[in-house]
């Protein structure tokens, strides 16, 4: 299968994402300038963490109108595969391909930390290595991951099992305690309502080889290349 | 023609800096303070003829990319 890596202006996690996609995954991978008009032969498109367009107005809002998002757009409506890292996820969210948005942390800091995370359903094509119910520990590193949205939309967000992702304590427990940064519900992670588009705040892509400390991430890259590989065909 | 755009968070949604710069306040001895809300403010200087189309036009960027409309409300005035 094939990974191709969005880079924006301010992108500084693609070449992780691109690492663990080519050398610990052993798929291919490409990465894709954000003024490509065109995503051929891609079964999973990544956006990376970092700072695009330097946070300016809001986090990812103007990398949103980035012409290579309009494909993005169309490749997931189309069914393919899309993760958004951090700042991947205020990008889609602003975008409007998931629904809320990530506001300033409720303590106004920047968070670098490893946190714990309970996965709330594993019958994704992101998390079908896991089982429900486990704990993994991730690292974070952000400003703006306080997630919010209305009411509605969280009650369907819980309903349709989009709630992917929760900051718990490590022995999986759904706390205000083990909430980072102010997240409506301790979401850490949701999917759209087709289950093809993944935002998370936190990083598994620095937790994937174990010479770093730990593996906890490397099963969404497994659970996207089962996806792909079951699949089959390029959906780009 | 200039246009003044203010971006303030919807009522009901959390305002940590709003909350925290009140806080500062009340610290410091002020008094009579309800609320404290903190936005953006944005000065658009706009090529039109009318008041009526820097309105229609500051309007509209506001609704596609200035505001986040989500958690945000906008006003739009137009100078002069």
């Amino acid at each position: 299968m094939k990974f191709g890596i969005v880079v924006f202006p301010g992108s500084n996690c693609d070449h992780d994402c691109y690492h663990v996609a080519r050398h610990v995954s052993g798929q291919s991978a490409e990465y894709v300038w954000h003024r490509t008009a065109g995503l051929k032969g891609l079964d999973c498109v990544i956006l990376p963490g970092g700072f695009s367009y330097g946070d300016y107005l809001r986090t990812g809002a103007i990398a949103r109108f980035s012409p290579v998002m309009a494909e993005v757009e169309r490749f997931a409506k189309k069914g393919g595969l899309v993760v958004g890292i951090c700042n991947g996820f205020q990008i889609l969210c602003e975008a409007g391909i998931l629904p809320g948005v990530l506001m300033r942390n409720r303590d106004l800091k920047f968070i670098c930390d490893s946190v714990y995370v309970r996965v709330e359903n594993a019958k994704t094509p992101f998390t079908s290595s896991y089982r429900e119910g486990r704990v993994l520990r991730l690292p974070i590193a952000h400003a703006d991951g306080n997630y919010f949205t209305d009411g509605d939309t969280l009650k369907r967000l819980e309903d349709n099992g989009q709630i992917i992702f929760r900051y718990s304590t490590p022995d999986g427990e759904v706390s205000a305690e083990a909430n980072p940064n102010g997240s409506l519900g301790n979401i850490a992670g949701i999917v759209n309502r087709g289950g093809n588009v993944l935002g998370l705040m936190p990083h598994p892509e620095r937790v994937s080889e174990e010479v770093l400390g730990s593996i906890d991430g490397r099963g969404i890259f497994e659970s996207i290349v089962r996806a792909a590989q079951a699949r089959g065909t390029h959906l780009s | 023609m200039k246009v003044n755009v203010y971006v303030t968070l919807k009522k009901g949604v959390l305002d940590p800096q709003g909350k925290a710069v009140a806080g500062a306040l009340v610290e410091l001895g002020f008094k009579g303070l309800r609320g404290l809300k903190i936005g953006k403010f944005m000065e658009l200087d706009l090529d039109v003829q009318t008041a009526q189309d820097a309105r229609k036009l500051a309007e509209e960027m506001c609704r596609k990319l200035l505001a986040n409309t989500v958690i945000e409300d906008f006003r739009v005035e137009v100078e002069g």
